[in-house]
């Protein structure tokens, strides 16, 4: 997954809290946190700027964490937010 | 042969929205007239306009859930003891229910709560009280407290509501209105606004503590608390933002109490 790209679904609803993410999706109303990690890599998935780019200038430039561990963790949150529709993932950059 | 049905109306004025009810049976209106006095208007213009009939709906299913859509630029309220459409553009709707009160205090709710979503505002499953010309907020589940806390208020504060609360955004924060919509307390709050203060997340407990509570888990106990029912994803995401925008304007407190009137010494 490392070389997926990642965008923000545009049918949902975000507010950032303090360095923390709280998303909604309209569609069903679940809601999510994501801590200060989760929301680097949700601020920097512009659709144009591959996984592992992300996690390299935005991960761990900023937090305590080798790339393996964080891409880990990346990899489970993308999963488990773009099973709910509110990331996107493709093999090519998303326009 | 042509006939004319003479109607009768209420005007029931809740956050500053007037709805005007119209009906042709005179026992129904009185009725309502006693249900929601207090908050029935007179002379102004109603902003919404809802003709009722009183027959029971067709092929109803008396335990079916609230359904709220909307098709083109009519909204649909549907449970199973009432149909109703209304076109806000418009104005107006129509209600078909039986004659009991319950179907059209459904109705209001879900007509406030559509007004409300679009300017910025809710309905909160929460009691409300003014004191000192401010208004409090006591949100939380059946069971957490709320008619309990409007019970234990002192004498110098007054109730808005035990189980419905209104909140319009106003300027750089919010207001609080009192609503007719009672809960085990049995009596409709009074018809007065405030400035909100605070907003108090309930829980019971053996002593009386209060705790300040973050945006983010104040966001998602507001929205558990908001009372809305249509499925239009333009709609609930607006519900979202409010609630993320109300918890970074309005303090929020997570009030664990005993039921002892000291617990009014916290709220401040």
């Amino acid at each position: 997954m490392k070389n997926a790209y990642i965008a923000r679904s545009t049918d949902i609803a975000s507010r950032m809290f303090a360095g923390e993410t709280m998303i909604m999706s309209p569609r069903d109303s679940t809601l999510f946190n994501l801590n200060e990690t989760a929301s680097a890599i949700w601020e920097a998935a512009d659709g144009r700027t591959s996984l592992e780019q992300i996690i390299e200038q935005h991960v761990c430039a900023a937090f305590d964490v080798t790339p393996e561990e964080a891409m880990k963790d990346a990899e489970s949150l993308v999963q488990e937010l773009a099973e709910h529709g509110i990331l996107k993932v493709s093999e090519e950059p998303i326009s | 042969m042509l006939t004319a049905t003479e109607y009768r109306t209420a005007a029931i004025a809740i956050g500053g929205v007037t709805v005007q009810v119209n009906a042709s049976d005179p026992d129904f209106v009185r009725m309502l007239e006693e249900r929601y006095a207090g908050f029935i208007g007179s002379g102004q213009e109603p902003d919404y306009e809802f003709d009722i009939e009183l027959a029971a709906p067709a092929d109803a299913d008396p335990d079916a859930d609230v359904g709220v859509f909307r098709e083109g630029r009519t909204w649909h309220l549907e449970r199973g003891d009432f149909r109703a459409q209304w076109d806000p553009a418009l104005r107006r709707g129509r209600i078909r229910q039986s004659a009991n009160p319950y179907s059209i205090d459904a109705v209001l709710r879900i007509v406030h709560s559509l007004v409300l979503a679009g300017q910025g505002g809710m309905l909160v499953h929460a009691a409300s009280a003014v004191r000192n010309g401010r208004a409090f907020l006591f949100a939380g589940v059946s069971g957490a407290g709320k008619t309990t806390i409007s019970r234990l208020a002192p004498p110098d504060a007054t109730l808005l509501t035990d189980e419905i609360s209104y909140l319009r955004r106003e300027g750089a924060g919010y207001t609080a209105y009192g609503t007719p919509f009672a809960g085990e307390l049995g009596k409709p709050g009074e018809n007065i606004r405030a400035p909100l203060a605070a907003l108090y997340l309930l829980a019971q407990g053996r002593r009386n503590t209060i705790e300040p509570v973050g945006a983010t888990e104040a966001a998602r106990a507001l929205l558990e608390s908001i009372l809305f029912f249509a499925h239009d994803s333009e709609l609930v995401g607006r519900v979202f933002e409010s609630a993320c925008e109300l918890v970074s304007r309005v303090p929020v407190f997570r009030l664990t109490f005993c039921p002892d009137a000291r617990v009014w010494e916290l709220i401040q």
